[in-house]
């Protein structure tokens, strides 16, 4: 099989360029792309990329296949690769740090921002704080998110206005603590994202929930936090 | 070469690591955290069925002094009753300060955490059948966890170096811990970061077998460090084989699919753990469940073509249960065993998961080594907690969902035990240019490397080799045959290369330097493993197969200098309870 890999080392490199290797595939087993890319690795041990549980929790190792943001270890071969070829390259709109690392720097800033954490200043029980089962299932499709990054690179919106978009990453997190029934923040968290950017950047066009590895829906959350500022602006 | 300089460095960025930045976080003094991934990345974000405790939410009888006897016994009688008492006691208070941070735990209908029944788990003392005592935010609570501590860390502004690699430790002249030697891996640079106290909270090296539940990355390098700095490690023989990882892939299946109601068949459709734990069945202790699975396997009674791996049944429970309860299990099974549990069975085979071993330490975080008397002796500046630690609360097997406890209980005592430390003053002479050079000369030599062998090749021979000799049953014969293997392999590993030099995200240097570690946590192993001589826990050996209370009722304690096996007792003198007398384990 012929897999276009991006190659940029700055040690040694101008500009970056897609580097074709070939590998064979064994027969009637359905390689990972991360599977691939080790073996690719072992071909060539200069290649860097970013990978640890190899089981799709982690987050680690979010790249872009074939024109489609993933993670590559719960990414079957068969499912990215057309007519026998494969390009990898590393997730668009982040500066590339080496091959398919990029720097995530701006990602976790935004993710940041929100003041991902839990807030709230009443002295607590002396034991749990009670949450109903409906009140906890409210948090679920939100705090499963990975941080891998495949959705806000996925998002014309954070490529253009990547220091001011939230993006659906972050959004979605603020949006995890405004349904949580134990935060009591929320009307901050609020005014923190009424400004013009913020939320209202997004679009709409639901490329985060295409790509989420995890299958969460982010374009939902944001939708929630709109109708959030609009009860609360009038 | 550049020098930071802290009061506290935590090297490891996964519970034991976060718990423990979070305290000093919160104490003001000038501390970091060295991670060699972002910290969500850790392994302990793999983490599923839950985090064991007494808080009485399932049960309001409960009581932490039965999680202790189920504690002591499932460690079979080699964990440290004083350092069991304090996470057993110690552990409602943590769990509910996370809850607090924010984790979301499942609920019960009342409103309080969501507790499970996990294996090895019983009421009054053994005496009042299975409990369910597994606190779970469905099954994926060391995701929760993780995040939910760095997420608290980020709300008290630790400071984090992400994306850092600790090479090796550094000592003074007098053998007192001063700091690292880490890379800064995007950059490549080369960093001597000081500090007052170090923590090892750098998990487990799961990766030393071929076939394991463990993440790339668990390649043991604070135990790795510690060895290479001469220090002792205890216990190392005891590695947990978790009994259902899926077959082929090593993917974990939490002990919770067990514990909401699966069990495990044979090729006849049998539920074979009725015959060797007829009271706790598939809930027996992992090492017993464990060691069945292959005797079934051995016996001709293994399921698939290859008649290699047993079953797990699950699709009883109804998909309502499953798609609550066991969500990411769902997921796990369709990607990685193509099959559908709510429709047929996983195929699930005992598989690395858990180093019961590890560095020693005092309750309080303090690593341990020996004097020339055999007594215990503190080594100034060096603290462990977590999976690379052995404090002791696992003995030689750990139960299920008291890992969890283990970071959050011992990652805060050893943030709290610095702090004291710090604010009453530590003096110690600084490292010198010699001992800065000892420590980076590892590096050094894989960075002069001209010609060798490659790192891939060597560690999967390595890894094979422990996967061959070090499994689930162990004999004398095997384990002096791969004692001779690791012993070729450390000359090879010795004058392999490194043939990409550059800075740059250069992750061939850091697999070439996790390979090292890999092979000192491997080498440690084999050596107690063969010099145990005994069956106990997880160490099950075919020569000989009983627990031999009278010479091996103690530690064992690796000193990589001489490769000697020393002997260290174990702790029966809990503060608050009376002791817990070993006894036959039964399930």
């Amino acid at each position: 099989m012929q897999v276009s890999v991006y190659r940029y080392n700055p040690d040694v490199d101008d500009k970056p360029r897609m580097r074709d290797m070939s590998i064979e595939l064994p027969e009637g087993q359905d390689l990972m792309v991360l599977d691939l890319l080790e073996r690719l690795k072992e071909q060539d041990p200069s290649l860097s990329y970013r990978r640890s549980c190899r089981e799709g929790v982690c987050g680690s190792d979010g790249i872009n296949m074939n024109g489609l943001n993933g993670l590559a270890c719960i990414t079957p071969v068969s499912q990215v690769a057309k007519r026998g070829k494969l390009a990898l390259r590393p997730l668009p709109g982040l500066p590339v740090i080496r091959d398919l690392v990029v720097d995530m720097g701006q990602f976790f800033d935004q993710f940041e921002k929100v003041r991902p954490y839990l807030i709230n200043e009443t002295p607590p029980p002396a034991q749990e704080r009670l949450q109903s089962p409906e009140q906890r299932a409210e948090l679920d499709g939100l705090y499963e998110c990975i941080l891998c990054g495949c959705c806000s690179t996925a998002c014309p919106s954070f490529w253009w206005n990547p220091d001011k978009f939230v993006g659906p990453a972050g959004l979605l997190q603020a949006y995890r603590f405004l349904a949580d029934s134990r935060d009591t923040a929320g009307d901050e968290r609020l005014r923190d994202l009424e400004d013009p950017f913020s939320v209202f950047r997004c679009r709409g066009i639901m490329n985060c929930v295409n790509v989420c590895p995890k299958g969460l829906n982010p374009t939902r959350a944001i939708g929630k936090i709109r109708g959030l500022l609009v009860k609360q602006g009038t | 070469m550049r020098k930071l300089a802290f009061d506290g460095l935590i090297v490891g960025g996964g519970g034991a690591g976060l718990r423990a930045a979070l305290e000093l976080a919160q104490s003001g003094l000038k501390t970091a955290v060295i991670s060699k991934v972002f910290p969500t990345r850790s392994h302990t974000v793999s983490a599923q069925g839950g985090i064991t405790c007494a808080i009485a939410s399932e049960d309001p009888d409960d009581d932490w002094r039965w999680h202790m006897y189920d504690t002591v016994k499932g460690s079979d009688y080699i964990g440290d009753q004083d350092a069991i008492e304090y996470m057993c006691s110690e552990g409602p208070q943590a769990v509910f300060e996370l809850e607090h941070m924010g984790l979301p735990f499942s609920r019960t209908e009342s409103g309080r955490i969501y507790q499970r029944p996990f294996g090895g788990q019983s009421k009054d003392y053994g005496k009042g059948g299975q409990a369910a005592r597994t606190c779970a935010a469905a099954d994926r609570t060391g995701h929760a966890l993780l995040h939910t501590l760095y997420q608290a860390n980020v709300k008290n502004g630790a400071t984090f170096l992400n994306e850092w690699f600790a090479v090796d430790l550094v000592k003074n002249q007098d053998g007192a811990v001063t700091g690292v030697i880490a890379i800064e891996i995007e950059t490549g640079e080369v960093v001597h970061v000081a500090s007052r106290a170090t923590v090892l909270a750098t998990g487990g090296a799961g990766r030393i077998y071929a076939s394991t539940t463990n993440a790339l990355m668990n390649t043991g390098d604070g135990v790795g460090m510690a060895l290479r700095a001469g220090f002792p490690v205890q216990d190392i023989e005891m590695w947990q084989f978790h009994p259902t990882g899926i077959a082929g892939a090593g993917v974990l299946v939490t002990e919770g699919c067990r514990g909401e109601g699966g069990y495990l068949i044979n090729k006849d459709g049998e539920r074979f753990m009725e015959r060797y734990a007829p009271t706790a069945k598939d809930l027996a202790g992992r090492d017993v469940v464990a060691r069945s699975m292959v005797i079934e396997i051995l016996e001709g009674r293994g399921c698939g073509e290859a008649a290699d791996h047993v079953l797990l049944k699950l699709d009883h429970l109804g998909e309502a249960v499953l798609n609550s309860r066991l969500p990411g299990i769902l997921e796990l099974s369709r990607t990685f065993a193509h099959a559908d549990p709510v429709r047929q069975p996983i195929p699930v085979v005992p598989t690395c998961h858990y180093m019961m071993g590890g560095i020693p330490t005092q309750v309080r975080g303090q690593a341990l080594t020996q004097d020339e008397a055999g007594q215990d002796r503190a080594i100034e500046g060096l603290y462990a907690a977590g999976e690379a630690a052995c404090v002791s609360v696992h003995g030689a097997n750990r139960l299920g969902g008291n890992s969890l406890l283990d970071l959050i209980v011992f990652g805060r005592a050893a943030g709290l035990h610095i702090e004291q430390a710090v604010r009453h003053g530590i003096s110690r002479r600084e490292a010198s240019e010699s001992d800065l050079e000892a420590a980076y000369a590892r590096l050094a030599r894989w960075n002069a490397s001209t010609a060798g062998e490659s790192v891939a090749a060597l560690k999967r021979e390595l890894q094979n080799c422990m996967q061959a000799s070090f499994g689930v049953f162990r004999t004398e014969k095997h384990m002096r045959k791969g004692i001779e293997t690791l012993k070729g392999l450390r000359d090879r590993i010795n004058r392999a290369h490194l043939p990409d030099k550059s800075k740059a995200f250069n992750t061939a240097r850091l697999e070439a330097l996790e390979l090292d570690n890999l092979f000192e946590v491997a080498y440690a192993t084999a050596i107690a493993a063969e010099g145990r001589r005994e069956s106990r826990g997880a160490h099950a050996r075919e020569d000989h197969q009983q627990r031999d209370d009278e010479n091996w009722l103690c530690h064992s304690l690796y000193f990589p200098d001489d490769e000697r096996v020393a002997k260290r007792a174990v702790n029966f003198e809990p503060a608050t309870v009376p002791v817990f007398e070993p006894m036959e384990r039964r399930y």
